[in-house]
């Protein structure tokens, strides 16, 4: 079954065309429910403004090959591996669901696009990959889902609650759940098989139609937000935070409020970050 | 002057709802991030503000009562076992203070009061509290003053 492009079986019941139809059509809601979401919140506008504001309060200019690098750390940090969360189980969660995604949306785009018909093999490692990235989403999506949502774990709500905010992870889980599903289903010749693509494709629909109103725009945003912070960590202005204390710094360590540390360890331990926010 | 939260900073960890003691820091059902869900009943008590890792959390001032930009911000680092705050005035000055926020590391050397030995008849009936000559550095060269830590104390608003 691990070895069996589901696509390419399909397309002797539906044409290719309307295969890759659909999935440029989902491409463009994507795009297009990004745009007006910027254009409605006006997140653009206000982060711009943001951006000039900052910079205005920095004590040195960011210079534009500063900022790349910024980018580029950005990038490698934030994004890559999702530094900015501080709690290691959803920074894990986080990790799974994203690699999954991009591994299970980047194989349907070569199976759709590359190998489609029944005749034309897609190789052994492209289905692999839209097995594993479908198993990963599943298990970092249920963990936060069940376990790791800030709603269940520091508000004490159930764990079935579902409210807006929710439509994004809900129906990516659904969606990639019942593409598991289907494909079983379609490799063992259930009589199911039909249910399960219609119930899967209405939750794929709704996963990418649902952008306006879903956290499906973090993907975005969140990056943004975090160069913002690197460049204004850059610039001097820190969003008016203090500086960062350092204690091996003799006019820092002499001052006369810090007198009673002068003997403490460095490193004084995790504080409040001990245990995880579960106390409600 | 109640506390606000910046959204895009938020990450949605929970710290501020486990934190809050008047319980209105929730989460938004529609982002799934902090808000203050009853800013008049806020007492400023910066604890939410404290404990965001994110330092996604400030505290508003009142429009006739700040109006031309104040900010008053706070960086607890606990590794370090220090807390900064940065105040900045409308006239543009800034001060900055850095203090401990405690001198053993987190966890450790919690007192075990179980073990100590009770205190005599003697203590019970005597005016100062417990291990209260050693707690306040009485025991310690006599009563701190400033003068004693070499401080002169200044009259009036000194910046």
């Amino acid at each position: 079954m691990f070895s069996i492009n589901p696509f390419a079986e399909l397309s002797a019941s539906i044409p290719t065309s309307v295969m890759q139809t659909y999935v440029v059509v989902m491409v463009l809601l994507v795009v297009g429910g990004t745009v007006f979401d910027v254009i409605h919140k006006k997140s653009a506008t206000y982060f711009f403004r943001n951006w000039k504001k900052a910079a205005s309060k920095g004590t040195r200019t960011v210079g534009s090959g500063e900022i790349v690098s910024l980018a580029v750390q950005t990038a490698v940090v934030e994004v890559a591996t999702s530094a900015e969360f501080c709690n290691p189980k959803r920074r894990i969660a986080h990790l799974l669901t994203m690699y999954g995604f991009v591994a299970y949306v980047a194989a349907i785009i070569m199976m759709v696009f590359c190998y489609p018909m029944a005749g034309s093999t897609a190789p052994a490692i492209v289905v692999q990959l839209w097995y594993l990235g479908a198993a990963m989403v599943c298990v970092g999506g249920y963990w936060f889902w069940f376990f790791i949502r800030v709603d269940v774990a520091a508000e004490g709500n159930s764990p079935l609650r579902f409210v807006q905010a929710d439509i994004f992870i809900v129906s990516l889980m659904v969606s990639v759940t019942l593409a598991l599903i289907w494909a079983y289903l379609q490799a063992t010749g259930n009589a199911w098989t039909n249910v399960a693509l219609g119930a899967y494709l209405l939750t794929t629909t709704i996963f990418f139609g649902s952008v306006p109103w879903s956290k499906f725009s973090h993907m975005f945003f969140k990056p943004a937000a975090a160069l913002q912070k690197r460049v204004a960590n850059a610039d001097g202005s820190r969003s008016n935070l203090p500086k960062p204390a350092d204690r091996t710094n003799p006019a820092e360590r002499d001052r006369h409020s810090m007198e009673l540390l002068k003997d403490a360890p460095l490193n004084m331990g995790l504080g409040i970050k001990r245990e995880a926010p579960r106390h409600y | 002057m109640p506390t606000f939260v910046y959204m895009t900073r938020c990450d949605g960890c929970g710290h501020c709802v486990d934190i809050c003691p008047s319980d209105i820091m929730h989460i938004d059902k529609t982002y799934r991030r902090a808000y203050n869900i009853e800013p008049n009943m806020c007492w400023e008590c910066y604890s939410c503000v404290k404990a965001c890792p994110q330092n996604a959390i400030d505290v508003r001032g009142y429009a006739d009562f700040a109006p031309l930009g104040h900010s008053v911000r706070v960086l607890r680092e606990e590794e370090k076992g220090t807390i900064s705050w940065k105040i900045k005035f409308r006239d543009g000055t800034e001060k900055s203070f850095l203090s401990p926020i405690t001198t053993k590391p987190w966890g450790r050397d919690i007192p075990k009061l179980k073990d100590v030995d009770g205190p005599s008849q003697e203590m019970r009936d005597s005016q100062l509290l417990y291990n209260e000559p050693k707690y306040i550095r009485f025991d310690d060269g006599g009563v701190h003053t400033l003068e004693s830590n070499g401080l002169k104390f200044k009259q009036g608003v000194v910046y």
